[in-house]
C-alpha cells in the first residue's frame, strides 16, 4: 500500500495507517457522543435522573473490543519491526561512529566518509559504536532508527529504493550540539557508487603525530578547530606560544599558552578560562585521558601553527 | 447547612493558635492547611517553570541562536522538566488534593500522621530548593535533560550532582506520603465505610500511594549510584569506568515508567469525583473504575521497556514489553467508557469544573492513543525521541493531569476557601487555555512524525512551520492559565461567600461546612450506603 526510500517504509506505515485509522475513529466518535450527552441531557431538560449504577455486558463490551483493537495494533507493529532484525546474508558492512558531535561512516576497504555514501538497492548494515555518550542514529526517510551506545554493538540494516540525500539525525540527547550532530545519507546508482568507493585518494592523510588521533577520538575537534575558527572553545591553531587573556578566579591576566598551560587546560578547564568563553562548558578529562596521552596532545599542540 | 449557620463554628482558616501569621502555616498538622502549603509552592514552582517552557517555544521559533546558545537552551530544557516532573506532577494532584480530601472523604479528622504529613512537606522544600540552586550555582545549570542518561551525566561539568540531590531527597518526601495515605485509607476510615463504599478518588490515591512507596526507593538508589559515579568514580554505568549505561536506563525507567501513573491515577480520581455530580447520577461502573486503578498500578510495573526498543535490547523484550504496553492501554479506556455513561441520561450542569473534565477526557484520549503508536514496535522505532513524543506526554501529563487538578481546582475551591470565584471568567479561560494547548502541542505530532527530534536547539527549515504555530499556541495557553490564576486569586479574596455545597454533591466533603472546621466533623459520620447516593428532588 505505501511505498518509500526504503525495504521498512511498507510495513511500519501500514502500522501508522492502522494506529491512526482506529485512533481517530474513537476519537471523533466519543468526542460527538459527549457533545450530544451534554446538550440532550442539559439539566434545565432533565429533572430527575435515572439512578442507574452500571451494567456488566457493556463493562465486558468495552474490555473485550479495545482488547481485541489493540493486540491488532501490537500485530501491525510487531509485522513492521520483526525484520528490521533479521539481517539478509548479503549485506554491505559500514561501520557507523558516533561522537560529540559528529558521524564518521568508516568502510570495509578502510574508507572513511563523514556522510554515508550507499548504492540504490543494495541491503545495508550499519554496525553502530559509540565514543563517548549515547546518540542515536535516525534516518526518518527510511523509518529506521537504533541507539548507539558506548560498550554495546547495536546494529541497523536497511535497503535504500531511490537514489538521493537524506537527512541523518542524532536522536539521543548527547550534550550542547545534540542537533548539530547530522549527516547525510547520499544514494548513489551502483556504478557512481563503486566508483566512489574504489578512490582511496582523500584518505592518504598527511603524517599525523600520535597527539592527533587522541585529540580525535575524544571529540576535542567539536570545540575547537584546526582553522582558527571559533566554534565553542578557541581554535588550536597558533595556539601555543600565543598570549592570551584568561579570567582565573575573576581576575583577568595575561598568560603565555605554554606547555604547563596547555596541559592545566585539559585537566583542570575551570581554572583559567579564556576570556570570551564560558567556563563550565569543558569537562575536566582528568582520570579520562592518561597523562601519558595528555602530554601527546600537548605535542600534538604545538604542531598546530 | 448555610454558611451562615457556621457562624459559631471555627474553620481551619480562622484557626490560629500561634501569633505570628506563618507559624500558623509553617508549623500546622492539619491535613488541610498542608494542602494548601503544597498548593501555592506548586503553583510558584509551575510559573517558574512555564516561564522556562516559553523560553523554549521563544527560542525555536527560527531555527538557529533565537534568543539563547545552544548551552543555555539545554540548561533550560533540563531545568523545566526537573522542575515539572519531580517538583510539580509527581506530588501534584496527591500532596494538594489528596491531603486537603482523602481524610475528609473517609470521613476522618487527619491523616494517620500529621506530623509526619508536615515534615514530607519540609523535606518536599529543601528538595526543590536545592533543584533551583543547581539553575544558578557556578558550574552552570544542568544540561543533561531530565532523564540523566549516563555517561552523559557522568561527564557533563555542569551542577548535575545538585540536580541530582534535589530528585533524590524530593522522592523521600513521595514515599513518606504514600505511606502516611495508604495507613490513612487502611485505618482511617469512618465506621460503615467498607473498601466498596469509600468514593473513588481515595481509591486512586491508595493505587498511586502504593506505587510511591513500591518504586521510588529504586529511582533513589539509582540516582545516589551516578553521584557515587560522580565522585568516587565507581564505574556503575559509565563504561570509561567500566559500566554499563543501559543499567541505568532499566532502573531509571523501572521507577519512571509506574511514575506516570502516579502522575495520572489522582487526575483520574478526581473527575471520577467530578462526573457524578454535575450529572446528579452515580459513578457508572464503580468496581471496574476502582479495580482498574488498582490494575494499572500493577500492570504498569512491567512496562518499562517500551522507553528502549531502541537502545539494542533483545528481540524478545522489546516484543513482550510491547506487547504489555498494549495490555495497560485497556483499563484506561474502560474508565473514559464509565465517565461517559455517568453523564449518559443524567441532569448535566456545565460548570467550570465539568468543562475542565470533559476538556481532560478529550486531551487524555489523544495522548493515550498516541500512546498506543509508542506502544506499537515499527512505529515507535519512527517516533522515539521525536517532537511526537514530546506532545504524546505533555497530552497526557497536562492535559490529562494538569487539566484535571484545574478541574479539582475549580471544584473544591469553594470548599477550600469557602468563597466563589466567577464563573463566566472561569468558563472564558478554560476556552483559552484549551485552544493554546491544541495549537501549542498538537503540531509537535506533525513535525515529529516528519523526523523532527526532540531536545533539538536547532532544526531544518523544513519544521519551521510547526515550531512557530507551536510557539503562538504557548503566548495563548500562557494567557489562559493567567486569567484562570487572576480568577482564583480574585475569588479567594473578594469572591461571593460559597454556599456548603455549591453544586449539589453528596459525597462527604459536601456535607461539612465551607470551608471545613479544623476537624472537618464534628461527629464522624456513620456510613451506611454505597457512595454517589442521590436523592430524588422532593426528597432531598
Ligand atoms: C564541550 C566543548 C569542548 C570540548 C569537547 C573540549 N573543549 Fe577545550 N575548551 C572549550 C572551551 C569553551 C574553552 C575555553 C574556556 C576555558 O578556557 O575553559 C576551552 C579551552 C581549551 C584550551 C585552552 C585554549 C586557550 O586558548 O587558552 C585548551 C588547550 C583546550 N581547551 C584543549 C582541549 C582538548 C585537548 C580537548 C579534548 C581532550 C578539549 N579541549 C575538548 C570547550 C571544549
Ligand atoms: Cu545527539
Ligand atoms: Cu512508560
Amino acid at each position: 500500500m505505501f511505498s518509500g526510500a526504503s525495504n521498512f517504509v511498507e510495513g511500519v506505515d501500514t502500522a501508522f495507517a492502522f494506529i491512526f485509522g482506529v485512533s481517530a475513529f474513537f476519537i471523533i466518535a466519543i468526542t460527538a457522543f459527549m457533545i450530544y450527552t451534554v446538550i440532550r441531557f442539559k439539566r434545565s431538560k432533565v429533572k430527575n435522573p435515572k439512578q442507574f449504577r452500571g451494567s456488566v455486558t457493556l463493562e465486558l463490551i468495552w474490555t473485550i473490543i479495545p482488547t481485541i483493537l489493540v493486540l491488532m495494533m501490537f500485530y501491525y507493529g510487531y509485522m513492521g519491526f520483526a525484520p528490521m532484525r533479521n539481517v539478509p546474508d548479503d549485506v554491505m558492512e559500514v561501520e557507523a561512529i558516533g561522537r560529540m558531535w559528529e558521524w564518521e561512516f568508516v568502510y570495509e576497504n578502510g574508507k572513511s566518509s563523514k556522510d554515508l555514501v550507499i548504492p540504490v538497492n543494495r541491503p545495508v548494515k550499519l554496525n553502530l559504536k559509540a565514543e563517548d555518550v549515547n546518540h542515536s542514529l535516525f534516518i526518518p526517510a527510511f523509518r529506521v532508527k537504533e541507539d548507539v551506545v558506548p560498550g554495546y554493538d547495536n546494529y541497523m540494516w536497511f535497503t535504500p529504493y531511490y537514489i538521493g540525500d537524506y537527512e541523518i539525525l542524532c536522536t539521543e540527547y548527547c550534550g550542547m550540539l545534540h542537533s548539530a550532530m547530522t549527516a547525510d545519507a547520499k544514494v548513489l546508482d551502483s556504478a557512481e557508487f563503486e566508483q566512489w568507493y574504489a578512490d582511496l585518494s582523500q584518505q592518504k592523510e598527511e603524517e599525523k603525530p600520535e597527539g592527533f588521533e587522541i585529540t580525535k577520538s575524544n571529540g576535542c575537534f567539536a570545540c575547537h578547530s584546526r582553522d582558527g575558527s571559533k566554534l565553542v572553545g578557541p581554535s588550536f591553531k597558533g595556539l601555543y606560544g600565543s598570549e592570551n587573556v584568561v579570567i582565573t578566579d575573576g581576575e583577568e591576566r595575561t598568560i603565555t599558552a605554554d606547555e604547563d598551560y596547555l596541559k592545566t587546560s585539559i585537566i583542570n578547564p575551570n581554572q583559567d578560562v579564556v576570556k570570551g568563553y564560558n567556563p563550565g562548558l569543558m569537562q575536566s578529562y582528568e582520570g579520562v585521558i592518561s597523562d601519558e596521552d595528555i602530554d601527546k596532545i600537548v605535542e600534538y599542540l604545538k604542531t598546530e601553527k | 447547612m448555610e454558611s451562615t449557620q457556621a457562624t459559631n463554628h471555627v474553620s481551619y482558616l480562622q484557626h490560629k493558635p500561634h501569633k505570628i501569621g506563618i507559624l500558623n502555616w509553617i508549623l500546622s498538622t492539619d491535613h488541610k492547611r498542608i494542602g494548601l502549603l503544597y498548593l501555592y509552592s506548586i503553583m510558584v514552582f509551575f510559573i517558574v517553570a512555564a516561564f522556562l517552557g516559553l523560553l523554549m517555544r521563544i527560542e525555536k521559533f527560527a531555527p538557529g541562536e533565537t534568543i539563547m546558545d545552544a548551552q543555555t537552551y539545554n540548561g533550560v530544557f533540563t531545568v523545566h522538566g526537573i522542575i515539572m516532573i519531580f517538583i510539580i506532577v509527581i506530588p501534584g494532584l496527591a500532596a494538594v488534593f489528596g491531603n486537603f480530601f482523602l481524610p475528609i472523604l473517609i470521613g476522618a479528622k487527619d491523616v494517620a500522621f500529621p506530623k509526619l504529613n508536615l515534615f514530607s512537606w519540609y523535606i518536599y522544600i529543601a528538595g526543590a530548593i536545592l533543584a533551583l540552586i543547581s539553575q544558578f550555582a557556578s558550574g552552570g545549570a544542568p544540561d543533561t535533560g531530565w532523564t540523566f542518561y549516563v555517561p552523559y551525566s557522568a561527564d557533563s561539568s555542569t551542577n548535575v550532582i545538585w540536580a541530582l540531590t534535589a530528585a533524590f531527597i524530593l522522592g523521600f518526601s513521595s514515599i513518606l506520603t504514600g505511606l502516611n495515605f495508604i495507613v490513612t485509607i487502611h485505618r482511617l476510615r469512618a465506621p460503615g465505610m467498607s473498601w466498596f463504599r469509600m468514593p473513588l478518588f481515595p481509591w486512586s490515591i491508595y493505587a498511586t500511594s502504593w506505587i510511591q512507596v513500591l518504586a521510588t526507593p529504586i529511582v533513589g538508589i539509582t540516582l545516589l549510584m551516578v553521584i557515587a559515579e560522580r565522585t568516587l568514580n565507581i564505574g556503575f554505568f559509565d563504561p570509561a569506568l567500566g559500566g554499563d549505561p543501559i543499567l541505568f536506563q532499566h532502573l531509571f525507567w523501572i521507577y519512571s515508567h509506574p511514575a506516570v501513573y502516579i502522575m495520572i491515577l489522582p487526575a483520574m480520581g478526581v473527575v471520577t469525583e467530578i462526573f457524578p455530580t454535575f450529572s446528579q447520577k452515580p459513578i457508572f461502573g464503580y468496581s471496574a473504575i476502582a479495580l482498574s486503578s488498582v490494575a494499572i498500578a500493577a500492570v504498569g510495573y512491567f512496562v518499562w521497556g517500551h522507553h528502549m526498543f531502541t537502545t539494542g535490547i533483545s528481540y524478545w523484550s522489546r516484543w513482550f514489553f510491547s506487547f504489555l504496553t498494549f495490555i495497560v492501554a485497556v483499563p484506561s479506556a474502560i474508565k473514559v467508557f464509565n465517565w461517559i455513561s455517568t453523564m449518559y441520561g443524567g441532569s448535566i450542569d456545565l460548570k467550570p469544573p465539568l468543562l475542565w473534565a470533559i476538556g481532560f477526557i478529550f486531551l487524555f484520549m489523544i495522548g493515550g492513543l498516541t500512546g498506543l503508536v509508542l506502544g506499537a514496535l515499527a512505529t515507535n522505532v519512527h517516533v522515539h525521541d521525536t517532537t511526537f513524543v514530546v506532545a504524546h506526554f505533555h497530552y497526557i501529563i497536562f492535559g490529562g493531569m494538569g487539566f484535571a487538578f484545574f478541574a479539582g481546582l475549580h471544584y473544591w475551591f469553594p470548599k477550600m476557601f469557602g468563597k466563589m470565584y466567577n464563573i463566566k471568567l472561569a468558563n472564558i479561560s478554560f476556552i483559552i487555555t484549551f485552544i493554546g494547548f491544541n495549537v501549542l502541542y498538537f503540531p509537535l505530532f506533525i513535525i515529529g512524525l516528519q523526523g523532527m527530534p526532540r531536545r533539538y536547539f536547532d532544526y531544518f527549515p523544513e519544521y519551521q512551520y510547526g515550531h512557530v504555530i507551536s510557539t503562538i499556541g504557548a503566548f495563548i495557553l500562557i494567557i489562559g492559565i493567567f486569567i484562570m490564576l487572576f480568577n482564583f486569586f480574585r475569588g479567594a479574596r473578594k469572591g461571593e461567600i460559597a454556599p456548603a455545597n455549591p453544586w449539589k454533591g453528596v459525597t462527604l466533603d459536601w456535607q461539612i461546612e465551607s470551608p471545613p472546621t479544623l476537624l472537618n466533623f464534628d461527629e464522624i459520620p456513620v456510613i451506611t450506603e454505597k457512595p454517589y447516593t442521590f436523592k430524588k428532588e422532593e426528597e432531598a
